[in-house]
C-alpha cells in the first residue's frame, strides 16, 4: 500500500526539475467513517529529495497536504543519469522511497 | 539484605546500559533525517496568528514572493499551490511555508531550501473553506509573506 512514489526528473536549462507523486492517504484525523467513528490521523510528516546523495529539499508536512501528495522542486545543476531519491516518513513511522535517473 | 540490594543495583545498571545503547541506535536515523527539527508548535497551532507567533512573529508582506493558487477551487481537497521567489527582490531565502488560514491547523507545509536549490516549490493542499492562503519565506532570519484568497466550492476536509 504505502511506499510507492512516481518521480520524473528532467534537466531544464541550467537546473533540474523534479516532480514526485507519492501514494498516501493523508488522513487528517478530523474525518469520521460511515459508522461515525473518527478515522485516525495518518499523514506524511517529513519528505526529502536527494540528488546523488546530497539533500536538495527537506520538508515537513501537516495533514492538510492533499492525499497522494505531489511535490515539485528545482535545483541548480544535475545531469542526465544522476540519481534522484525521494523518501518520506509518516506519523505512524512508516516510510516510502522512490528512485529515478535524471533524463 | 545488603546482598539483595547490591544485586538489584547491578541489574538496574546493566538495564540502564542496554537502554542507553538502544537510545543511541534509535537516534541514528533521526540524525540523518533532520538538521532542523519539525516545528511541532507551529503545526499544532489552530489559528494563523498563533502559527506566526510560533515561527517568531507576523511576517512582513513582500512582493518578491510569487504565490500562485487558483482563484476558485472546485475541489478543496486538491488545491494546487506554487511558491517561487524573485531572487532579485528577495535574496537568501532558506525556508518556505504554506499556510491555509481557516484550516483546523493553518500550517500546512514547510520546506528547507539548501544552497543550490531554487526557492521554488509546488504542491497540492486541502482548503476547508474559502479563505486566504499564505506563502511565507524566511530570508536572513526574517519572515516575509504573500497571501491570496481561494474560493472553495466543495470543502477539503470531508466528513
Amino acid at each position: 500500500m504505502a511506499g510507492r512514489i512516481r518521480i520524473r526528473a528532467q534537466v531544464k536549462g541550467d537546473s533540474t526539475e523534479v516532480k514526485a507523486l507519492m501514494r498516501h492517504p493523508m488522513e487528517t484525523g478530523q474525518r469520521k467513517d460511515a459508522a461515525g467513528n473518527p478515522i485516525p490521523a495518518h499523514f506524511i510528516e517529513e519528505v526529502m529529495v536527494t540528488h546523488n546523495g546530497n539533500t536538495v529539499m527537506h520538508g515537513y508536512w501537516g495533514a492538510a497536504v492533499s492525499a497522494n501528495p505531489f511535490l515539485g522542486v528545482r535545483f541548480e545543476g544535475g545531469a542526465a543519469g544522476d540519481e534522484i531519491v525521494v523518501t518520506w516518513r509518516d506519523n505512524k513511522g512508516e516510510t516510502g522511497e522512490g528512485k529515478t535517473k535524471i533524463k | 539484605m545488603s546482598y539483595s540490594l547490591e544485586q538489584s543495583g547491578i541489574a538496574r545498571r546493566s538495564f540502564l546500559r542496554v537502554g542507553a545503547v538502544l537510545a543511541a541506535t534509535a537516534l541514528i536515523p533521526a540524525k540523518l533525517w533532520a538538521a532542523i527539527a519539525r516545528p511541532e508548535g507551529a503545526f499544532k497551532a489552530t489559528a494563523l496568528d498563533a502559527t506566526f507567533a510560533e515561527l517568531g512573529g507576523t511576517p512582513e508582506p513582500h512582493d518578491g514572493i510569487i504565490f500562485t493558487t487558483p482563484d476558485i477551487a472546485e475541489n478543496g481537497a486538491v488545491v494546487p499551490v506554487e511558491v517561487s521567489i524573485d531572487e532579485s527582490k528577495l535574496p537568501g531565502v532558506t525556508k518556505l511555508y504554506v499556510m491555509v488560514e481557516k484550516n483546523p491547523n493553518p500550517m500546512t507545509a514547510m520546506f528547507m531550501i539548501p544552497a543550490g536549490t531554487k526557492p521554488f516549490v509546488e504542491t497540492r493542499v486541502k482548503v476547508a473553506q474559502t479563505c486566504n492562503l499564505y506563502a511565507v519565506a524566511e530570508a536572513n532570519g526574517k519572515l516575509y509573506m504573500a497571501s491570496k484568497e481561494t474560493k472553495v466550492t466543495l470543502g477539503g476536509c470531508g466528513g
